[in-house]
């Protein structure tokens, strides 16, 4: 028997550059919800949330819609880049991205929270800019918070199947991930093949898991 | 060098200060908890971009007409809380200052740890210091970002008494040893007494008295700042000699010798005593067979009943200096005490204790 393993690198992509993206995105968002002290912040602070409580199957049928190229979006998208959102890999890396946005946005909140605003006011009077202040001060010491938000939105990613289903499809190679491989193989009775591709993700999700435990463990970066 | 004119909304009241700082020394902002000492500390930092009105210091304008951030300003800043990274160690800590300075004051890093007394710390991680620790390592990362001014909001409020009387001549010291002019909050008198050159007092967000130290500590606003038990004078004089027998020491102020327990300070070095008025005992007649050790005459010049309470303040002219007392009204209609008036006062060498430093002149008599 053949594994077909082309869903999990595709899982593990998607996962990646999700991840990856979200760090670039979250980071901004959870330092504003952090500091700022706007009324606007309860508002911004829901929208993040929603995909905790919303089903998949909700969110993926709005971003359907949203990302369909006969929409505003989906359309100017298409314009612009000449791919589709809908049944494609980077409609799946936006639809990933929104989705997983609380999981790194809310710990890294709360360790910005946490850090206050006591050493960014001493950096500064060292004359440490902005920026300086961000990358010298504030990440070392929210460490923590983005081991978390980093594994949870990787491990988040990896296990979607609901927004990938109403977004994606079933595309081999495209939007075929792992979880979609698994619920067709059960689909069409292919046991084994069900067997072994869940065996790999729970395997790796423990592996990932248990790495960042330790991790945190080994280094326990203290806040004061 | 450094002038303000700013208000600051408060939840009780607004901090509305209009001054001008004036340069050198160690300036005391005094006044009682939450009457709006830090908020202009963290004005004067660049800390509270919303504050109206104009801070400028030295020509450049850091508020009013815009807004320089905290991190152009290159002042110090010494926080209650020490605030040191806890990601980096000692050494960490200070080279993320010495990094950063924008100019060369000619303050060295052999100079600062040496003063501070650091060379065993540079490898420690700072969770691990005690609480004096960590605030001579945040005293001197700030010095060595290089700044044009230092501010010190209440460092020592956390500490211990020794660890306070430790790092106190430290603070008094900075500005001849270093250069740099320093603004120093508390509400503690016994710090005023030993660090300050100046002393501007605040309530109720408002400032209500400047002056020399000396001057301030005998006006009674001040004194009713910081609580009547705390009352008292400054007496600055020099080590005229030691008893090493007897461990006494002798301070000359200005030909009236006063004696209290031993200090380590040369002979011929200038120190300043505080003598609380509650440690003062007054005689109209020179008492005898009496252990107390310092009695010197003097003229009252003023008296102050407190009405509403058991007590009255007498201040009392000794020539080159002034000492106040603390007594009951009774006792002052009993010896019939009235401004003008010859008394003798009587204050224990024990009282001096610890309130004793080398001043912060510290020049050596010729």
């Amino acid at each position: 028997m053949t594994i077909d393993l082309a869903p999990l690198w595709l899982s593990l992509r998607l996962a990646f550059v999700t991840t990856l993206v979200l760090l670039l995105l979250g980071t901004p968002l959870a330092w504003w919800l952090a500091m700022t002290r706007r009324r606007l912040k309860p508002v911004v602070e829901a929208i993040t949330a929603l995909p905790l409580v919303l089903p998949p199957t909700v969110l993926g049928f709005y971003l359907l819609i949203l990302f369909s190229p006969s929409g505003g979006f989906g359309g100017f998208f298409l314009k612009l880049t000449g791919t589709s959102l809908t049944f494609s890999f980077t409609g799946l890396v936006v639809a990933s991205v929104l989705y997983s946005l609380p999981f790194m946005v809310q710990p890294l909140q709360s360790s910005f929270e946490a850090l206050g605003r006591g050493p960014l006011e001493a950096a500064a009077s060292l004359g440490a800019a902005p920026l300086d202040r961000f990358f010298t001060v504030v990440t070392p010491l929210a460490l923590r918070g983005y081991i978390t938000g980093l594994v949870l939105s990787f491990a988040h990613t990896l296990g979607e199947f609901g927004v990938v289903l109403m977004v994606g499809g079933n595309i081999p190679g495209q939007t075929r991930v792992i979880s979609i491989a698994i619920y067709e193989h059960v689909e069409t009775l292919d046991y084994a093949q069900a067997h072994w591709l869940s065996a790999v993700l729970l395997g790796f999700s423990f592996a990932v898991l248990l790495l960042v435990f330790t991790v945190n463990r080994r280094f326990p970066v203290k806040v004061i | 060098m450094l002038a303000l004119d700013i208000s600051l909304p408060r939840d009780r009241f607004s901090v509305k200060v209009r001054h001008r700082f004036s340069a050198g020394g160690v300036t005391a902002l005094f006044g009682p908890s939450g009457c709006g000492k830090s908020s202009l500390l963290r004005v004067i930092a660049g800390h509270e971009p919303g504050a109206g009105g104009s801070v400028s210091c030295d020509g450049d304008v850091w508020q009013g007409a815009g807004f320089v951030p905290a991190h152009r300003r290159q002042i110090g800043y010494v926080f209650q809380e020490a605030r040191l990274f806890p990601h980096l160690d000692v050494a960490g800590n200070l080279g993320f200052a010495e990094k950063r300075a924008k100019r060369d004051n000619g303050i060295t890093r052999d100079a600062v740890v040496g003063a501070l007394g650091l060379s065993g710390l540079m490898h420690r991680a700072v969770q691990d210091l005690s609480g004096g620790e960590r605030q001579r390592v945040s005293i001197a990362r700030s010095l060595l970002s290089q700044p044009r001014l230092m501010l010190m909001d209440e460092p020592l409020a956390a500490l211990d008494h020794r660890a306070k009387a430790g790092i106190l001549p430290l603070i008094a010291d900075l500005p001849k040893r270093f250069g740099v002019p320093v603004i120093y909050v508390t509400h503690a008198l016994d710090e005023v007494a030993q660090v300050a050159d100046h002393v501007v007092t605040m309530k109720e967000g408002r400032l209500i008295g400047v002056g020399p130290v000396a001057e301030m500590l005998e006006q009674p606003e001040m004194q009713g700042l910081a609580g009547r038990f705390e009352a008292g004078t400054i007496l600055e004089g020099r080590v005229a000699s030691h008893d090493r027998a007897m461990l006494l020491t002798c301070v000359d102020v200005g030909g009236v010798p006063f004696e209290m327990p031993f200090m380590d300070v040369p002979v011929g070095f200038s120190v300043r005593l505080r003598v609380r008025a509650r440690d003062v005992t007054l005689a109209v007649k020179r008492p005898e067979g009496i252990s107390t050790r310092n009695i010197h005459e003097g003229r009252v010049i003023k008296l102050m009943p407190e009405e509403g309470t058991a007590f009255a303040e007498v201040l009392i002219d000794l020539g080159p200096a002034h000492v106040q007392a603390r007594i009951t009204r009774a006792a002052v209609a009993q010896l019939g005490l009235a401004e003008g008036g010859l008394v003798f006062a009587l204050i224990k060498s024990v009282s001096f204790d610890r309130r004793a430093l080398p001043g912060v002149k510290n020049v050596a008599a010729v």
